[in-house]
């Protein structure tokens, strides 16, 4: 049996005043692994870390993490984790060095050890130059990265990041997570990371857990997860409407799911590339001209349509109609559920 | 012990930062001093009112504008807390294994530390101003301890505030409405003798007056020593109080989240 790092078990939180930002949340993390909770904003990821940090408190339900009920033992679940919070969190008043000398000392680190340490994490998080600078003189980046050596100075056994790189510009976002994936690598700590970014959880996470409105509603590894939607996404542009004449398309072997909105039609296949030339063929057969072909491997964002039965981007621009794609919502990422 | 040391870490991040803001500390000691000329001027006639006692308004002045500049710089005390709770450094110290009582408390320590320097400044100046102290040394050590105590009280009551108003704007505005108020309805600038009788018996429940009436018989030895007890008691149980009331608004701060 392996350990579990972190149990949320029926976790329910409602606030006042508002739907449930909660609704019966469960999923474990097993020690040692990245596990992504992925969903849009407002789907209750922030209120669930906010949980397990000792922050909040479940109306209903239990978790563990470290070993440790965070009810019962808050004390001893703050000593085992550490925290970067989706707003930040160092002293803007303060240098790089003296916060996180801040941080060590409230966990109870001392003298020489501890100086040893900073100078370690800073060294880490290229930051030495810029040690004795007041972190109101930082970039976005460099606050971030302040903000998860803050986090590691104890060594923690299980560390949150909330929306690590949401704000971030997509250079940094991609150091970030070079970052984030030396973590889990090299230091063999558990990581909890939430994200609305569906590449970010791919690329990050061995295992995810889809939250929609306080519940998870799939969970694996994101390779299992798009496996379930078993082929291949086939999409074909065509060149004259087809009129409903779907004659041919069904005999086509291993393919299924057809759709056609106008001009494009939309299926899955097993084996997308072997089914693209009898497609094709039963389209020619008809007298359809067609204009483009893709296939594509079934992406996360395939995944978050089957489960939560919206598009992504419909649901993290709070259900607005399609089109109010990702990039809209990026202005809405500092207000995720901060309350 | 670790609430202690908890406490003196909070309270050296909290004095740092303020000295990185000297401009601050300029504004804190300009506006007591501003007071201080200004009111002493204003006020220099009220000294030859019929049964006021002092022939020297600067003399009876001085301690009561400690003890206003104590109550009036405290209030602000939440203002910090709440840069704070918006930065998310508040959320983050509660996610680590920081002694609640530290996280309220070394902001308090900070306010006391700095006005308790700020009272020092002020009392050179008074003396150059032509104040005098009767009771010399050990009487302004006694006003000041007294400063102390009332600072204490309305920095933890700024702090409980803040958590529940959580917005700075109600703040400013609750201490707008209630600082000049509290200070006249006392003997900060004016004789209680020579008050309205409907003031004076107000006055008796106001924390200001009792550290005014305190300070004045520490620093001038008007009133006697029994004054100085009786008025730090009730100013020490004040202050408890409002300790137990920041503690309380943290926990209702964190049962929001």
């Amino acid at each position: 049996m392996t350990t579990s790092a972190i149990e949320a078990e029926g976790l329910v939180k409602e606030y006042p005043g508002e739907v449930r930002a909660l609704d019966g949340l469960s999923f474990a993390v097993e020690e040692g692994t990245v596990f992504g909770l992925l969903g849009p904003n407002g789907a209750g990821k922030s209120t669930a870390v906010r949980i397990l940090t000792t922050l909040a408190r479940a109306d209903e339900g239990s978790a563990r993490v470290a070993g440790h009920d965070v009810r019962a033992e808050p004390a001893r679940v703050r000593s085992a984790i550490g925290v970067v919070a989706q707003r930040g969190g160092p002293d803007r008043d303060a240098t790089a060095r003296e916060n996180l000398r801040l941080s060590g000392r409230l966990h109870g680190l001392r003298g020489a050890a501890l100086e040893r340490r900073i100078d370690e994490l800073l060294d880490r998080f290229g930051l030495t130059e810029a040690a004795d600078r007041i972190v109101r003189t930082f970039s976005g980046g460099m606050e971030r990265r302040l903000d998860i050596g803050l986090a590691l100075v104890h060594r923690p056994r299980v560390l949150f990041l909330d929306e690590p790189t949401t704000g971030l510009d997509p250079e940094v976002r991609a150091d970030m997570w070079q970052e984030i994936e030396r973590l889990g690598r090299d230091e063999g700590i558990t990581v909890l990371l939430t994200t609305h970014y569906l590449e970010e959880a791919d690329r990050l996470a061995a295992d995810l857990a889809i939250v929609d409105r306080g519940r998870v509603v799939a969970s694996g590894s994101s390779d299992a997860l798009k496996r379930e939607l078993r082929g291949d996404a086939v999409q074909v542009e065509l060149e004259s409407e087809l009129n409903g004449a779907r004659a041919g398309l069904d005999r086509v072997g291993g393919l299924r799911e057809v759709t056609i909105d106008g001009r494009t039609l939309r299926a899955r296949a097993d084996d997308g590339a072997r089914a693209v030339p009898a497609v094709l063929a039963a389209l020619d057969s008809n007298g359809v001209g067609v204009a483009s072909v893709t296939v594509a491997r079934p992406s996360l964002d395939d995944v978050y349509l089957r489960y939560a039965g919206r598009t992504f981007g419909e649901a993290d621009a709070g259900q607005a109609p399609s089109g109010a794609g990702r990039a809209a919502t990026a202005s809405h990422d500092q207000m995720e559920d901060n309350r | 012990m670790t609430a202690l040391a908890h406490t003196r870490y909070m309270t050296a991040t909290h004095l740092r930062q303020l000295w990185r803001q000297p401009w601050w500390i300029a504004v804190s000691l300009v506006q007591p001093v501003i007071w201080l000329l200004l009111f002493g001027a204003l006020f220099q006639s009220v000294a030859d009112l019929p049964g006021f006692g002092s022939d020297d308004y600067i003399v009876f002045l001085a301690p009561g504008i400690v003890i206003m500049t104590a109550f009036f710089s405290a209030g602000w005390t939440g203002m910090g807390l709440l840069e704070d709770l918006d930065r998310g450094v508040t959320d983050r110290l509660l996610t680590s294994p920081i002694s609640r009582p530290a996280l309220m408390a070394g902001r308090v320590a900070q306010q006391t530390i700095t006005m308790i320097i700020q009272s020092l400044i002020m009392v050179g100046i008074a003396l150059l101003a032509g104040a005098s102290f009767a009771n010399g040394v050990l009487g302004v050590a006694g006003l000041i301890a007294i400063a102390a105590l009332i600072s204490a009280a309305f920095a933890s009551l700024s702090l409980a505030f803040a958590l529940v108003a959580r917005k700075e704007e109600t703040l400013i505005a609750t201490l707008t409405f209630l600082q000049l108020p509290l200070s006249f309805i006392s003997s900060t600038l004016m004789r209680p003798e020579l008050m309205p009788g409907w003031m004076e018996s107000l006055a008796n429940f106001n924390p200001v007056e009792w550290a005014v009436e305190a300070g004045r018989a520490a620093a001038l030895g008007e009133g006697g020593f029994d004054i100085v007890v009786t008025r730090a008691g009730l100013l020490a149980g004040f202050a408890a109080v409002g300790a137990w009331l920041a503690l309380k608004a943290l926990e209702k701060y964190q049962r929001s989240l």
